[in-house]
């Protein structure tokens, strides 16, 4: 059982690193324009208001074009929802409770406040989920640390995300290793038992921190001087700043304007 | 404990920014303070090994249920608060981006929530305090726990304000509140569990890898017996002389529980036996209720309190003295025997 779960995290790193570093028109645009644009993305879309679907409505044009340019898995965008969801959802789910007061009609029903803003919460949770997906599987982390260096962020901790993220893969192959045999001499128990709780993880520890001095070791020998210095990225040329001014005013008009509204309204009167 | 980028505002969102930025700041100058080579590929693989201890089910014994470990305590204990701080912060930026447990504007929220109580005040307050004058498996153990329960008491706190200060919810701050609370108290009891029997594992294998650790027995910063005494002394004449100024007049739970059962908080009793103790200490009294004979001033309860202390104190280093002098009598009978 623990087994399938650090099998199922190794594959979701996997295969976002594989769609990150394929040969798309999307992921070759300019890391910081992409970081920026998801930024200002998220922004907008938490900055709606509580009842404010209809503007919320309009945010859903970015993810659909960002799935589409990068041909991105729908699939498994929503696996990833799993974890935000349920929780949004706790928070949100007694809003109807509190807030009956009656904001709307759709189709002679009235809808509640609190039904409103529990929708308007969950889409938020659901877009904004998106927008970083679009981020990861379009941009390798090794182009993210590149960008965060580009705005001045410490390169103590740009290094320290790179090591953590390359040694993922690592120490979770390890402990795999390690649950596994677990699990072979102790047939049908649930999880590490109770006595073998501090050696179990606690021999992993200390391998790890093995592992750290053997890293830094392979590090010096390779001319580490505190830099890391990610391959393929370049200086940000006219189609990026045209990227970054376009979705910038698109996402402002959507924020401003309830455009989806607007163009109901010319189909329905 | 991850909050969603739909769960908080930009204000907020970037309130919290602020403040974790300024924590994060002030840690990289501590590191770099430390200078020392080998403490960023430490960071790192530290990072990746609470990534991956979390993907371990530890059994809950007793129920069907399985806890993780607390990262923020673990690596501080193993690599300091700050660089464990920092290496928080790696390990949330990681898990949002590729898990999407958390949220890229939430980060701010996250990292104040998890990283700067679980490394600032569980290693600063609770951690290196209790490890000042060396550590032993028992320390280790309430230190782990306590910083568990304590900084994840903090978090679950810090979500609800943040949640409500974004005014996401409808819920009242008391029924979030307690919905929170609760459920974290019973989580972080035990992460510290698992948290302390690593760490304890840790400081059997290899004791010079946990931070903070004094010597063992050293003189230095220990208080001596007598000084011990001195304080302890000052504590009880301060307690006793002037915090009994302000004893309540009102019954204790007892004399409330007689009251409420027989009408009154003092019953009467008829004997020989009872007015023969009763005139004893009507004689040796010279105290009665707490205050001076015919009088109800302040300073006869402090005189009282002051002088009953130091009546217990006389007996209990009588006692003491008189039971060395029968073991030592004791001891040298049986040694000429």
């Amino acid at each position: 059982m623990q087994n399938n779960r650090i099998g199922s995290a190794l594959n979701e790193i996997c295969s976002i690193e594989e769609t990150a570093g394929q040969d798309r028109w999307v992921n070759k645009l300019h890391p910081l324009v992409k970081l920026f644009v998801t930024l200002f993305y998220i922004v907008l879309v938490v900055s709606c208001g509580r009842y404010d679907s209809d503007r919320l409505f309009g945010m859903i044009l970015y993810p659909v074009v960002l799935f589409n340019l990068a041909d991105l898995s729908f699939r498994d965008a929503v696996k990833r929802l799993r974890i935000v969801l349920p929780l949004v959802m706790l928070v949100g789910i007694f809003n109807p409770f509190f807030d009956r007061q009656t904001v709307t009609r759709i189709a002679g029903i009235p809808v509640s406040g609190g039904v409103v803003t529990m929708f308007t919460l969950m889409l938020k949770g659901v877009l904004t989920v998106l927008a970083s997906y679009i981020l990861i599987a379009t941009t390798t982390i090794g182009k993210i640390c590149y960008a965060l260096r580009l705005v001045h962020v410490p390169k103590i901790l740009v290094t320290e995300i790179l090591l953590i993220y390359r040694y993922i893969a690592v120490l979770l192959s390890e402990t795999r290793k390690m649950t596994q045999a677990y699990e072979l001499r102790a047939p049908g128990r649930r999880g590490v038992a109770f006595r073998e709780w501090g050696s179990f993880a606690g021999l992993l520890l200390l391998r790890s921190m093995d592992r750290a001095g053997e890293l830094y070791e392979s590090m010096c020998l390779r001319g580490f001087s505190g830099e890391f210095y990610p391959s393929g990225v370049r200086k940000a040329e006219a189609k990026d700043i045209l990227w970054l001014l376009l979705w910038c005013m698109v996402l402002v008009l959507l924020r401003m304007f309830p455009v989806v509204r607007m163009i109901g309204s010319l189909v329905v009167k | 404990m991850h909050m969603a980028d739909a769960l908080v505002i930009p204000a907020v969102a970037g309130t919290m920014y602020a403040a974790s930025t300024a924590a994060a700041a002030y840690s990289i100058v501590q590191v770099r303070k430390e200078n020392d080579p080998l403490k960023i590929p430490a960071m790192g693989v530290m990072g990746a090994f609470v990534f991956a201890a979390q993907m371990i089910n530890f059994t809950i014994p007793g129920t069907g249920s399985s806890g993780h470990l607390c990262g923020g305590m673990m690596l501080s204990a193993i690599l300091g608060p700050y660089a464990g701080f920092l290496t928080m912060i790696g390990v949330l930026l990681v898990q949002c981006l590729f898990f999407a447990d958390g949220g890229l504007l939430a980060l701010g929220c996250n990292i104040w929530n998890m990283a700067f109580y679980g490394c600032f005040i569980g290693a600063l307050l609770i951690w290196k305090p209790m490890m000042k004058n060396g550590a032993d498996k028992k320390k280790i153990i309430t230190a782990s726990v306590l910083g568990c329960v304590l900084t994840l008491q903090l978090g679950a706190f810090s979500v609800v304000l943040e949640t409500l200060l974004s005014g996401v919810t409808e819920l009242p701050f008391t029924v979030f509140l307690a919905a929170m609370q609760p459920i974290h108290l019973a989580i972080g009891l035990v992460e510290g569990l698992i948290t302390a029997a690593v760490l304890s594992f840790v400081y059997e294998a290899r004791p010079e890898m946990l931070w903070g650790i004094g010597k063992t027995g050293q003189a230095k910063g220990r208080l001596s017996f007598a000084k011990t005494v001195t304080i302890l002394g000052i504590c009880a004449a301060l307690i006793g002389g002037i915090l009994s100024l302000f004893a309540s007049g009102l019954p204790d739970g007892l004399e409330w529980a007689m009251e409420r059962v027989a009408g009154t908080s003092e019953l009467a009793a008829e004997g020989g036996a009872y007015a023969a103790a009763e005139s004893v200490q009507s004689t040796l009294s010279f105290l009665p209720d707490y205050a001076f004979k015919g009088s109800e001033s302040a300073a006869g309860t402090t005189v009282s309190g002051l002088v009953g202390g130091l009546i217990v104190a006389l007996i209990c280093i009588g006692c003491s003295m008189a039971f060395k002098f029968f073991r030592n009598a004791a001891k040298s009978s049986s040694a000429e025997v």
